[in-house]
């Protein structure tokens, strides 16, 4: 089989290595901005922590660590899929490339509905009239009590909920993203476009849901485990 | 040096393919770099406009051509335009983007379609910031502070916002481009070191943007929520640290300007070598040292923010950081020296720009590090002194190589030699005209004259009709290559593919390049920058 | 990554165990209390967490040097920026000397 019928094989390249050596390049090169376009949010999370550890300790408490746990088992298990189904590509398992694509977006799709539960619970009482009891969004309707602090505090715990929602809304829109791309890999895959030889696309979307894992990885403990002893 | 006359190739690069959509959908590096090259123009001339109303208005010392809040808005525009949508990308996007494969032997960067979209994410985001400055405009000054930004201003601070934030992407991907390229894509032989100096510069300003940008970014992004949801990390009435805003905003925008002045820095050493007939002199030093300015430029950020309330054993160890990033370009301008010594130099308009690069250059340098030393900053910082450095750098600086590199390289790009008389002249019309804007400005900073007010006390007002006089005549040695280039596309003397001659793969192809940049990929065997050997031909018929 | 190595899948499903486990570690740690290590415990016991992933699941025990130095710039950036910037609030308190 000739090097440019093993699969897309661009002009500008010499042979398929090249290609695939500078296609994961260039996705390590993107993560690296990717970490520090979230490490903006990190550092910002660094300073006030340090500034407002006890209104910070509060929200967290106020957080499901149960519900945080659970989800963090299920991206960590997307992770364990989506390995998988690279392994599939790259040993030419065709039927199982799509499997676990499929399982990764269900483990995804999981971890965002029950983001969904925790949002709705705190953005919940802040709309429509009344009195707005349990508010967490940052705003004129922030309901300080319910956390049980008042003044300053209370204002300390609008910064915390700002990052809770600020980190947590980053990241559920990187897997928004990240979700139907894994489902246009997985038609490709369904077509038989992957093979031992070339099944960049999968590495690719790989490596990006991977990244997007870790950084869950580090949310979890810095938002959900405030002040728990 | 009596050559034949010499004749346009049958194909290359412009003439490969007609219409729009050859343009419009186009891949090819050499294309898009005209893309861009288009659009910056574009951008140069309406952030000068700006610049020519702003100029107009200092005139008087009531300043009362504009009102205050438009003069906020006037110096806003100014710089949002001139630094994001025309210094980032100028050199990169444009000669970085048409010669990096040429030059490195290649047929094309590693993802062309990733450069096509990024000269339309630019596009997106300019047509955002256009709307904002057009809608209302936007008063916040460039630097975006909150809280005013992100609570008391009236204008467009979230279009504009997103606009930056659209064009962030586009650096980028331009970025993370010419990295893997680099490293991917070098001709047989073409090892690290004898890479021509413009890419080494391009590989650092590239590292900086991909590091860098995503920080502001992010920013951006929080400045808007801030605005649109009460989110408050920057508003101390919601417990927040508007100097927090600045540490995030200056960890890119210090790094920003390396990204503007790196690549210029490369041309000129291009420039340099070329024409003194010389190898480069320290070729390491010149290449580590783009990498040093590359790092080092991460650690300085502060030093923008001596008297915003940072802890002052914080602004101590900026300030000396900032003492040590000066050294690496104090090598390169000693190493251009170096090579001029002893060199046959020869005055064409490409050196003419890169001697007002070092002498400018110099001068704006050397008064950063008045600017990093603690005791004086506090005294000029917010003051003319520093837009007279910072404009002495990158008008004196970056814009003077851009320009010298747009010309060195048009016969390649065009096919076409400019008339080389109407070049000097308009060279040497921009180093007066810049100089005469330019150095009143120190005088004035040092003075007292604070920079953003639409007025000032009356005893400044001499040296501030010499700095708009001094505009206007810089306007016209701008506007002089604009007329000359677009003829000389049509009129110009069809160019030789090497009519320097300069060393170099680019040198080696022909002028313009066909779309496939080498008919048989080049193998090296020596290094780049050897001027002793007779001149190559081109390796194409 | 490497062309040539394509690791055993039942390493895949170690790694995920071991992940699992460092999970419900991470929750039980911030149950105790290590006074000022806490932190610097979960942070820890994350960072395991955030290499497994990387080496195993993103195989950057199998790339070239040049994708290990990426990574390794990335994260040295990120120390900058948090480090550098903490360096003025942590610094904020202290008096100034004045002799």
């Amino acid at each position: 089989m000739s090097e440019a019928q093993a699969g897309a094989l661009a002009h500008h390249f010499a042979d398929l290595e090249q290609q695939r050596e500078a296609s994961a390049l260039g996705m390590w090169v993107f993560l690296v901005t990717e970490l520090l376009f979230f490490g903006g949010l990190f550092g910002i999370y660094c300073v006030y922590r340090h500034s407002y550890y006890e209104a910070f300790s509060a929200g967290s408490h106020h957080l499901s660590w149960r519900l945080g746990f659970i989800n963090t088992l299920v991206l960590i298990g997307s992770s364990f899929t989506m390995a998988m189904a690279v392994y599939s590509a790259a040993t030419g398992r065709r039927a199982r490339i799509v499997l676990f694509l499929v399982l990764t977006i269900l483990l995804g799709s999981t971890f965002l509905g029950v983001k969904v539960v925790e949002y709705a619970e705190k953005i919940g009482p802040c709309l429509g009239d009344g009195p707005h009891t349990g508010c967490l969004l940052p705003g004129p309707r922030f309901d300080g009590e319910v956390l049980h602090l008042e003044g300053e505090r209370a204002r300390e715990a609008q910064i915390y909920f700002s990052l809770y929602f600020g980190m947590t809304g980053l990241h559920a829109t990187h897997m928004i993203i990240g979700i139907p791309i894994l489902a246009i890999i997985a038609r490709m895959a369904y077509r038989g476009r992957f093979r031992p030889e070339w099944h960049t696309p999968v590495e690719l979307v790989g490596l990006y849901w991977h990244f997007v894992d870790i950084v869950w990885i580090f949310l979890f403990p810095l938002l959900y485990l405030i002040g728990h002893h | 040096m009596t050559t034949p006359e010499a004749a346009l190739p049958k194909t290359h690069y412009l003439n490969a393919d007609y219409g729009w959509k050859s343009w419009l959908f186009t891949t090819d590096h050499k294309r898009i770099a005209i893309l861009y090259l288009v659009s910056i123009t574009f951008m140069f001339f309406l952030g000068g406009a700006y610049a020519v109303v702003i100029r107009l208005n200092l005139l008087e010392p009531t300043g009362s051509l504009v009102s205050a809040e438009t003069y906020n808005k006037l110096f806003t525009a100014h710089g949002v335009i001139m630094i994001f949508f025309f210094l980032i990308p100028s050199i990169p996007a444009t000669l970085g983007n048409f010669l990096i494969p040429l030059m490195i032997g290649a047929k094309d960067l590693a993802f062309p379609r990733l450069n096509l979209l990024s000269w339309y994410v630019y596009i997106v985001g300019a047509v955002f910031t256009l709307y904002a400055l057009v809608a209302g405009g936007l008063d916040t000054g460039w630097t975006f502070y909150t809280p005013y930004s992100t609570v008391f201003a009236n204008t467009n601070v979230i279009a504009a916002g997103v606009g930056i934030f659209i064009a962030g992407f586009s650096s980028i991907l331009t970025g993370l481009n010419f990295i893997v390229t680099i490293h991917k894509m070098r001709a047989p032989g073409l090892t690290w070191f004898r890479l021509p100096l413009f890419v080494w510069a391009h590989y650092a300003t590239s590292i900086i943007q991909v590091l860098g940008t995503p920080v502001i970014a992010i920013t951006l992004l929080l400045v808007t929520l801030e605005r649109a949801f009460h989110f408050g990390f920057f508003d101390p009435n919601r417990g927040g640290d508007p100097v927090l805003f600045q540490h995030l905003f200056w960890f890119y925008s210090h790094p920003a300007v390396y990204i503007m002045i790196l690549p210029s820095m490369g041309v000129i050493s291009e420039l340099v070598t070329c024409f003194s007939r010389k190898r480069v002199f320290g070729y390491n030093f010149i290449a580590m040292s783009s990498l040093a300015i590359a790092g080092l430029g991460f650690l300085v950020w502060a030093h923008h923010m001596f008297v915003a309330g940072i802890s002052v054993y914080a602004a101590m160890i900026f300030s000396a950081l900032s003492f040590l990033v000066a050294i690496p370009s104090a090598i390169k301008v000693f190493n251009w020296t170096a090579t001029l010594f002893r060199g046959s130099v020869s005055w064409q308009t490409p050196m003419l720009y890169a001697f007002g690069f070092i002498g400018l250059f110099t001068i704006g340098g050397l008064t950063g590090l008045f600017l990093a030393t603690l005791g004086i900053d506090v005294h000029v910082t917010d003051t003319y002194f520093v837009i007279a450095h910072f404009h002495y750098i990158m008008v004196g600086g970056a814009i003077m190589g851009y320009l010298g590199g747009l010309h060195f390289w048009w016969p390649k790009m065009t096919g076409r030699l400019y008339p080389e008389w109407w070049a000097r002249v308009s060279a040497v019309v921009v180093f007066l005209g810049f100089n005469l804007t330019f150095l009143p400005q120190f005088i004035l900073g040092y003075l007292g004259m604070p920079r953003r007010y639409h007025a000032y006390p009356p005893e400044f007002q001499v040296l501030n009709v010499m700095s708009s006089a001094g505009a206007s005549i810089l306007g016209v040695g701008y506007l002089i290559p604009m007329v000359y280039l677009a003829w000389s596309m049509r009129y110009g003397k069809v160019a030789p593919a090497n009519p320097w001659p300069a060393t170099g793969l680019e040198w080696q192809t022909t002028s313009p390049p066909p779309t496939e940049n080498f008919p048989r990929t080049p193998v090296v065997h020596e290094e780049v920058y050897d001027y002793s050997a007779p001149p190559k031909e081109a390796a194409l018929v | 990554m490497s062309r040539s190595h394509v690791v055993s899948w039942p390493s895949y499903l170690g790694v995920f165990l071991i992940l699992a486990a460092l999970t419900a570690a991470t929750v039980w740690a911030a149950g105790q209390d290590f006074g000022s290590f806490n932190t610097l415990v979960a942070l820890t016991i994350a960072v395991v967490k955030a290499t497994l992933v990387v080496l195993y699941f993103m195989h950057l025990r199998y790339s070239p040097r040049l994708t290990i130095l990426v990574v390794f710039t990335g994260f040295v950036w990120l120390a900058i920026l948090i480090l550098l910037t903490m360096s003025d609030y942590l610094s904020r308190g202290w008096s100034i000397v004045t002799r």
